[in-house]
């Protein structure tokens, strides 16, 4: 057998995998091995492969995804903190045609902006939420989200959170479990949880993201939310690797891979 | 035998280091360089290129999109 | 020809955007201007226009979704009353920033806090000088009538479209709540996507394939760029201060003492006039109908013509005062009188002020 060369095989018919398009030459600001990026990477791949791109508007956030309108080559527009949803709503009630989806971290969407996110998914909206949940304040530096594990530190819980003191004095809270709670909606046609830390989470997180837009470009009525269960190497104070193993082990037995509704139907586990 | 040879192109002055497609390669391909690129990051690069089968588990996972796979059928 | 009818404001200011062609209404409701979302519920003008009309959650559910649909092209509006109108002062500095078009109408009631539910005008400094954060102005036109309640509407959007910024309806319980006779105009074909698409090249419709994709935001962290955007901010305010002020003037040629009175007061304002013009008194009224941008200007000239005094007539403790105060310079006496907690100041009272503070019997 011929020897073959690494110049062989760098060749474009060969090519098996490059970023989408849909992405601007502008390079990613998030921290190194930020799960953003991938979800970003991701939604760009799927609105590429559905050739929606011309009429798609985005909503980003308040919080490291602010500026996620810079790294979409699509339509943006950027909210007020937590008013995604709300945004969302908006320009999907006028321009009923258009594919419209908002992106949001824990903060934005499960803390100051749960109103929005509630009633967004009650009213059964024809758009896609993606959100992403790394259970902390990633752009404000570290502070407690209302997705933080219990007895994880934070630079406001730097003690660990404690949702009550030992004598049920209320402290910080529990863990919001807003996806289960939207789930519970009428309104939400598709509801699921996935993360990105693999390749084989990448690859299910992504069929997820596809479904979300699909059964809206096909007028299918209904929120389609897609939880994310992502990272946030920087605030948790480990390296990419180590916060993507941490998530397996911390996050993921609190906040649990997989669909949890999908067609309106409740999935039983 | 491999049916597949792959190989990937990094794009150094994006990569920022991360490490995360080196978890995701299931042949040992990647490494992080002794280099850095021009913002200080160890970037990643193809350490034992004859194991790549291009299953382009690096390329999806990296969360900056900076690498090319490719792979060609023997 | 229009169609002459009985209305209450509110309902007017409905009707009239239906007429214009808005393309959607986000609300909440608050008394006293729950007719306009009730009345668009009634009407359903969906079915007559594509109108949409949707009851959020709460104000700033509302201007949210305002804030977007208007960086989306389309023609939408908002209502409310002054503590629902505090709570979207946050999407209206955002609106001001990303310089987004929209109309909404600020039905006065009493403050501070819930106050009352009786009209009052202490929304004056809340829609005039902000009320969000950062240097912004929004365009505040203040009927005096029903039928300025209908035509206002469609003005309202023409100004916010021309600059490309919000315009305040500022009303108060009074006018949103009395019936008059109102002409309302023909009915206007919402625009279409061709045409939204020809005339305002910065909405995001989707980009087309091949051109620059299209950010609606306040956000730049770049100092220079933020700092550029600010001047340009101001240079649109100083073109629309050039522009679009607005003013009504009764008995004012030959006046040596002049009432400042907008909306409700205005109307009593004009009594007073009267009374005191039958009393061979001098007096005058300038009736702002822009409040920003503000008649400084025409308050100099009756100055300059020999005006001596103003009072400043507001259902207030004492707000528009200060740009009445800020007209004159010093240069005439101008003093404040207001009644509040849902109080409306009687004619004779206030050409009594009148006497009292500036002719000074």
């Amino acid at each position: 057998m011929a020897e073959i060369t690494l110049q062989d095989i760098i060749q474009p018919e060969n090519l098996v995998y490059e970023k989408s398009k849909l992405l601007t030459e502008k390079p990613f600001h998030y921290c190194p091995g930020c799960g953003h990026g991938t979800v970003h990477r991701i939604i760009a791949e799927v609105l590429e492969e559905l050739g929606v791109d011309d009429r798609t508007i985005g909503v980003s956030p308040v919080g490291c995804a602010v500026m996620a309108y810079d790294y979409f080559d699509v339509d943006f527009v950027e909210a007020a903190h937590g008013r995604a949803p709300a945004c969302a709503t908006g320009i999907k009630r006028v321009w009923p045609d258009k594919v419209v989806f908002s992106y949001q971290g824990d903060g934005d969407l499960a803390a100051i902006g749960t109103c929005e996110t509630i009633h967004t998914c009650n009213r059964g909206e024809n758009i896609t939420m993606i959100f992403v949940n790394n259970g902390i304040y990633g752009m404000t530096g570290g502070q407690m989200a209302p997705t933080t594990l219990v007895g994880m530190k934070t630079a406001t819980t730097p003690y660990g959170r404690m949702p009550q003191w030992p004598d049920g004095t209320p402290n910080n809270g529990f863990p919001l479990q807003i996806t289960q709670l939207l789930a519970q909606l009428p309104g939400t046609r598709y509801v699921t949880r996935q993360a990105v830390f693999s390749a084989a989470a990448v690859r299910n997180a992504k069929k997820a993201i596809k479904k979300a837009f699909q059964n809206q470009i096909e007028n299918k009525n209904g929120v389609n939310f897609v939880e994310i269960v992502s990272n946030c190497n920087s605030n948790w104070k480990m390296s990419a690797v180590d916060a993507n193993k941490w998530l397996q082990d911390n996050m993921l037995p609190v906040y649990p891979l997989g669909d949890l509704k999908d067609n309106f139907e409740i999935i039983k586990k | 035998m491999a049916k597949f040879r792959g190989a990937i192109v990094v794009d150094i002055e994006r990569c920022k280091g991360c490490g995360v497609c080196i978890t995701a390669c299931p042949c040992g391909v990647i490494e992080l360089a002794k280099e850095v690129n021009g913002k200080g990051y160890n970037y990643a690069f193809m350490a034992n290129p004859e194991a790549c089968i291009g299953c382009a588990s690096c390329g999806i996972t990296c969360p900056d999109g900076v690498i090319k796979v490719y792979k060609k059928a023997l | 020809m229009g169609e002459l009818k009985l209305m209450k404001g509110n309902e007017a200011l409905a009707e009239a955007a239906i007429r214009c062609g808005a393309d959607a209404y986000f609300g909440y409701p608050i008394t006293p201007q729950s007719e306009v979302i009730e009345y668009l519920s009634e009407q359903n003008p969906y079915e007559r226009t594509g109108m949409v009309v949707l009851q959020a959650e709460s104000e700033l559910a509302a201007i949210n979704m305002v804030y977007a649909a208007g960086a989306a092209g389309k023609r939408v509006m908002t209502s409310s009353s002054s503590p629902g109108v505090c709570l979207k002062q946050e999407g209206l500095a955002y609106i001001a920033g990303a310089e987004v078009p929209c109309v909404f109408a600020d039905v006065v009631r009493g403050g501070p806090g819930l106050g009352t539910i009786q009209p009052s005008q202490a929304d004056y400094f809340q829609n005039t000088k902000g009320g969000g954060n950062g240097d912004y102005r929004n365009i505040v036109l203040a009927p005096a009538s029903v039928q300025e309640m209908a035509d206002f509407v469609p003005l309202g959007f023409d100004l916010a479209f021309k600059y490309r910024m919000a315009v305040c309806i500022l009303s108060d319980g009074a006018i949103g709540q009395m019936m008059e006779k109102v002409v309302l105009p023909e009915q206007k074909a919402r625009l279409t996507e061709e045409e939204i698409k020809a005339k305002y090249p910065w909405a995001l419709t989707g980009r087309k394939r091949g051109t620059q994709h299209r950010v609606i935001t306040s956000l730049d962290l770049d100092s220079a760029r933020m700092e550029e955007h600010n001047r340009h901010l101001q240079r649109k305010y100083d073109e629309v201060t050039k522009n679009e002020v607005r003013y009504e003037m009764i008995d004012c040629d030959d006046a040596e003492y002049v009432f400042v009175a907008y909306g409700s007061s205005a109307r009593i304002a004009q009594k007073s006039v009267q009374l005191g013009r039958a009393a061979g008194l001098k007096v005058g009224l300038l009736r702002p109908i822009t409040l920003w941008p503000y008649p400084t200007q025409a308050i100099r000239n009756l100055i300059d013509k020999g005006v001596k005094g103003f009072l400043s007539v507001e259902l207030s403790c004492g707000q528009m005062i200060e740009d009445v105060l800020l007209a004159c310079n010093g240069r005439a006496k101008a003093e404040h009188f207001g009644r509040v907690g849902g109080i409306i100041h009687t004619p004779e009272e206030v050409l009594e002020a009148m006497k009292k503070q500036i002719i000074g019997e």
